[in-house]
């Protein structure tokens, strides 16, 4: 189970919703307890591509926020970005990309803007996918 | 010698190369990780030839990307 603010949860879907109609991705730091992970802090990184049906995450950003997180005692939980105009379930190139077995990969759809959906995958090496739930608290 | 990996200070061989690193610290899909030394980017072709030296920082980051289609 994944364990995120719903501040936290409007930040990402703030930087979603501003960046279309291109993709907008980020990082999430934060706990882990067995199999619960609790999300501490979002990181709203740069789409290098500036595209809205691919994202690469600017490297350097990525790195000045895996070092905030280590200077929080926190870890890499996993990443996040926007599927302006498909549902919420990693694509072909998604899946392709996911080289990081040991993260959660989220996706949130806009494509009914009204009615954003967000959820969590696991991508494994054979690049099988799993959900993993997402539980929005107000506090963690 | 002491250097810090991920975080974690660990201690290496003198003389060990990013490429032997990556190796020793069996890094997952290393093709497409990005390797950092005290901030600064090491570009892949280089992975061979940058040795690590004392209390040197190093940091793994896999390429994060995808699409939507």
């Amino acid at each position: 189970m994944l364990y995120l603010k719903k501040e936290d949860y409007d930040k990402i879907l703030k930087h979603c919703v501003d960046g279309l109609p291109n993709e907008s991705c980020g990082l999430i730091g934060g706990t882990k307890d067995g199999s619960d992970k609790y999300i501490k802090k979002v990181y709203l990184l740069t789409n290098l591509d500036a595209s809205n049906e691919h994202f690469s995450m600017d490297p350097k950003e990525q790195l000045n926020a895996i070092k905030d997180m280590r200077a929080n005692g926190y870890e890499l939980l996993g990443n996040f970005h926007s599927h302006p105009e498909s549902p919420s379930r990693p694509s072909e190139e998604d899946k392709r990309l996911a080289y990081d077995t040991k993260v959660n990969y989220l996706i949130l759809s806009l494509m009914e803007i009204d009615n954003p959906v967000l959820k969590a995958f696991n991508i494994d090496e054979e690049k099988n996918v799993t959900v993993e739930e997402i539980k929005i608290c107000d506090t963690i | 010698m002491v250097v810090t990996i991920a975080g974690e200070k660990k201690k290496i061989k003198e003389g060990t190369t990013v490429a032997q690193l990556i190796i020793d610290e069996n890094v997952e899909n290393a093709d497409y990780v990005t390797v950092t030394i005290n901030d600064e980017f090491v570009d892949s072709e280089n992975f061979d030839s940058t040795v690590i030296n004392e209390n040197d920082v190093v940091e793994f980051l896999y390429f994060m990307g995808g699409g939507s289609l």
